[in-house]
């Protein structure tokens, strides 16, 4: 029985060695598993992909700051080490932005649509909220832009995406942007008819994507919770501060409660640094981990919708071909 | 238990002789009865027992609803257990004006405060109404505590008013309080900050006193009002919890190996949530400590004044004596020192016979005597004072070191229950995951 393993909880920022054992882009099998979270269990992590067959080596660091007159963002390199001939350079040391990376996995999701791409940390966030510059989201970021990449450089078939060859050793992109965003639309709205024309979805699929719909809705209920409880904490924690000191105030108005009162003031303090460590803790390693799971869900729910969509192709094609016999039939 | 009729004397119940309440006499009395160690409280048990709603008509006639209060004495004897205790209905005004009588009857006693009449520094969840439940029952504690403390303390406990006030429904008791004229006494507001303000040489312990009761007062305020947002806050984040119960619950529905853990792991959550409201409700009794002692505050500085007006009237007295001195002087040895109308007049309208000064100087040495004899009276008036008040500001700072001890303490305890229960919580619900 495939056992699904949870992440570990402490994780330092220059680790190149994934101890974390979150499913990766491993195909999902159209046969339908028993039970849709079983499904989920049996995504696992190859763990023989070990240091001696791995001729690929990416990671993303060196975060600045860019100031250009239409806007300020974030570039990351993206530094290759490889031995593959389909790379020309043994290395390669390339600046890339978020929107880089998008524009890479919606290539990916475009050429292999049978595999389940990576997610990709959020895009959005908004202005008001949430500092993009701030040292912190720029880490979180990327932290999880190196995941991404490192997923993708490991996996069997994605690795050996010309796109993917394309973003490590390009100087500059040519991404051709706008196509991209108007193939993207085009074929959602191709999903969107495809679901109206489907007939009949076999059991296992509609069963698996309604509990993925509860399932996302589930894990972002537990996000907000979190996300919540992170804000409470920081506003108790400020309250806190304030409070310890009004102690060590008083101590020095006593003679005999000097001390008892300087040890209510000490402990309140060290309460407040263990809450200190709770809080970045949860924002660290839980957290992280919740989105990562409803991005994924994203995927998944794509690629089922691409089944559905293939599924009405081929309905169609077979009520036109059924069609077809009974004109000529007729005809005769 | 019936008290012997007439205000100035006192019956008792047990065997410590007592003398006529007079002022003096309660002095000597408390000197050896500190010694001797009893007081009202060891003989008789009092409680504040209920609290009951009346409405009744108010000073200028109108319908309004007032809270009582139930007050119930027994002697502490073996024969008496079991025996239901004498009872009468007081309501907060009446204790109000029981503890102003007090302050003015004693002025050299730090006088314990009552509770608060308006809820004022509360966290959120408890209401700011007077008529809550809540408010009132720990009112009623705090009353009770006030009556404690006063049965207590050595010299208040051989008040008949006092005694009165616990015992005697059927008696006026309030018409006995204005009868001993005790608001003719109570010295004006005025004359006290006067004498703050004038006053050349009081003695450095007062002042010093003073401004700790003023450090402590502030710093009371801060931590009562910090320590109530904390509450706040700190409810906020256990009550947030709960909904991780709730989102639990609904997520086991759709798992099949992991919806036990996931719905054990939510009742533990529920639990947590839940568990806040018990924290806080013990926590509303250290807070109520320390506004006990922030009150205090106020009889502290009240001691000081007190002493202020004391040695001001002293000083004033003295001043006065050395004035009649010096007029003395300078009409014996016929100099005028300084300027005065007397030597204008005499400049102008020339110097006065022998007889009228023979007139002065007679009315003058009898001024003196009066004033020398005033200022006797003054000293010893401050002395005594001085003396008894240290007294009782020494018992009041052991008693406050004491209490605060033991409040902390059990804040500590409190706190570290808490703690414990959070960590069973935890562990609790790890165990639940662990088994997904």
């Amino acid at each position: 029985m495939t056992r699904f393993s949870s992440p570990s909880q402490k994780q330092s920022a220059q680790e190149s060695a994934r101890d974390l054992s979150l499913p990766n882009g491993t195909p999902v099998e159209t046969s339908s598993p028993a039970s849709s979270s079983s499904l989920l269990n049996r995504l696992q992590l190859d763990d023989d992909l070990d240091g001696e067959t791995r001729d690929l080596f990416v990671t993303v660091e060196d975060p600045k700051k860019h100031v250009s007159t239409m806007e300020t963002y974030i570039t990351y390199k993206v530094a290759t080490k490889t031995t593959r001939v389909e790379f020309d350079l043994p290395e390669y040391s390339v600046r890339r932005r978020y929107q880089d990376f998008d524009w890479l996995r919606t290539k990916l999701e475009d050429t292999q649509p049978t595999h389940l791409i990576p997610p990709l940390p959020e895009k959005f966030v908004m202005k008001g909220v949430v500092d993009r510059f701030s040292e912190e989201f720029v880490e979180t970021r990327r932290k999880a832009l190196d995941k991404f990449m490192k997923r993708v450089a490991d996996h069997p078939v994605l690795s050996f995406n010309e796109h993917f060859n394309a973003f490590l050793s390009a100087k500059d992109l040519d991404k051709r942007r706008g196509l991209a965003l108007l193939s993207k639309m085009g074929e959602s709205v191709k999903y969107v008819t495809g679901g109206y024309k489907l007939r009949s979805r076999p059991v296992e699929f509609s069963a698996m994507g309604d509990y993925l719909d509860m399932f996302t809705q589930k894990l972002g209920t537990i996000d907000r919770i979190a996300q919540r409880i992170i804000k409470e904490q920081s506003e108790y924690q400020v309250e806190l501060r304030e409070y310890g000191p009004v102690y060590t105030t008083w101590a020095l108005s006593e003679a005999e409660l000097q001390e008892p009162l300087e040890g209510v003031a000490s402990c309140v303090a060290n309460c407040s640094n263990a809450l200190d460590e709770l809080t970045q803790d949860m924002s660290e390693d839980f957290l992280p981990v919740l989105r990562e799971y409803v991005l994924y869900i994203d995927s998944m729910k794509i690629v089922l919708k691409k089944r559905d969509n293939i599924q009405a192709e081929y309905e169609t094609k077979l009520e036109a071909a059924a069609f077809r016999k009974e004109e000529r039939a007729s005809a005769t | 238990m019936m008290a012997d009729s007439g205000p100035k004397e006192v019956a008792v119940i047990g065997n410590t002789d007592l003398t006529s309440a007079e002022l003096d006499n309660n002095i000597k009395n408390t000197m050896v009865e500190i010694e001797k160690g009893t007081s009202l409280l060891r003989k008789m048990e009092i409680s504040v027992a209920e609290a009951e709603k009346r409405t009744g008509k108010n000073t200028v006639n109108m319908q309004e609803l007032y809270t009582v209060y139930l007050i119930e004495t027994r002697p502490v004897d073996a024969l008496t257990e079991g025996i239901t205790p004498d009872s009468l209905w007081r309501r907060y005004s009446e204790f109000e004006l029981l503890r102003n009588y007090l302050l003015v009857t004693y002025p050299f006693v730090v006088v314990a405060p009552l509770p608060e009449k308006r809820a004022e520094i509360v966290w959120h969840k408890l209401s700011a109404d007077n008529m809550d439940p809540e408010f009132v029952e720990r009112r009623r504690v705090g009353l009770e505590n006030f009556l404690h403390r006063v049965a207590s303390h050595p010299v208040l406990c051989n008040d008949n008013i006092f005694y009165i006030f616990l015992t005697e429904q059927d008696k006026d008791w309030k018409e006995m309080v204005y009868e001993t004229g005790f608001q003719a006494k109570a010295d004006s507001r005025l004359k006290a900050v006067n004498a703050a303000f004038r006053v050349k040489n009081p003695d450095g312990r007062f002042t010093e006193l003073k401004h700790y009761s003023d450090d402590l007062q502030t710093v009371l305020s801060q931590l009562l009002r910090v320590r109530a947002r904390v509450a706040d806050r700190l409810y906020g984040v256990y009550k947030v919890h709960g909904n991780y119960g709730r989102v639990f619950s609904e997520w086991s529905a759709i798992e099949k190996e992991m919806g036990d853990g996931l719905q054990s792991a939510g009742h533990h959550m529920d639990a947590y949530a839940a568990s806040v409201d018990d924290i806080l409700e013990e926590e509303e009794h250290y807070a109520d400590q320390l506004k006990e002692y922030l009150f205090y505050t106020d009889a502290l500085r009240a001691v000081c004044r007190k002493h202020e007006l004391t040695q001001f009237e002293l000083e004033m007295v003295a001043l006065d004596l050395a004035c009649k001195k010096q007029q003395k002087e300078e009409l014996v040895t016929g100099t005028v020192r300084t300027f005065s109308l007397k030597g204008m007049t005499s400049k102008l309208f020339g110097q006065e016979t022998a007889e009228q000064r023979e007139a002065k100087l007679q009315v003058l040495e009898h001024q003196l005597k009066e004033g020398e004899e005033a200022v006797k009276e003054k000293n010893t008036e401050s002395d005594e004072f001085v003396k008894t008040a240290w007294v009782d500001i020494e018992r009041f700072k052991d008693q406050k070191d004491r209490d605060l001890k033991e409040a902390l303490i059990s804040y500590a305890v409190m706190q570290i229950s808490m703690c414990k229960k959070g960590i069973q919580v935890w562990t609790n619900a790890k165990e639940c995951f662990n088994k997904m």
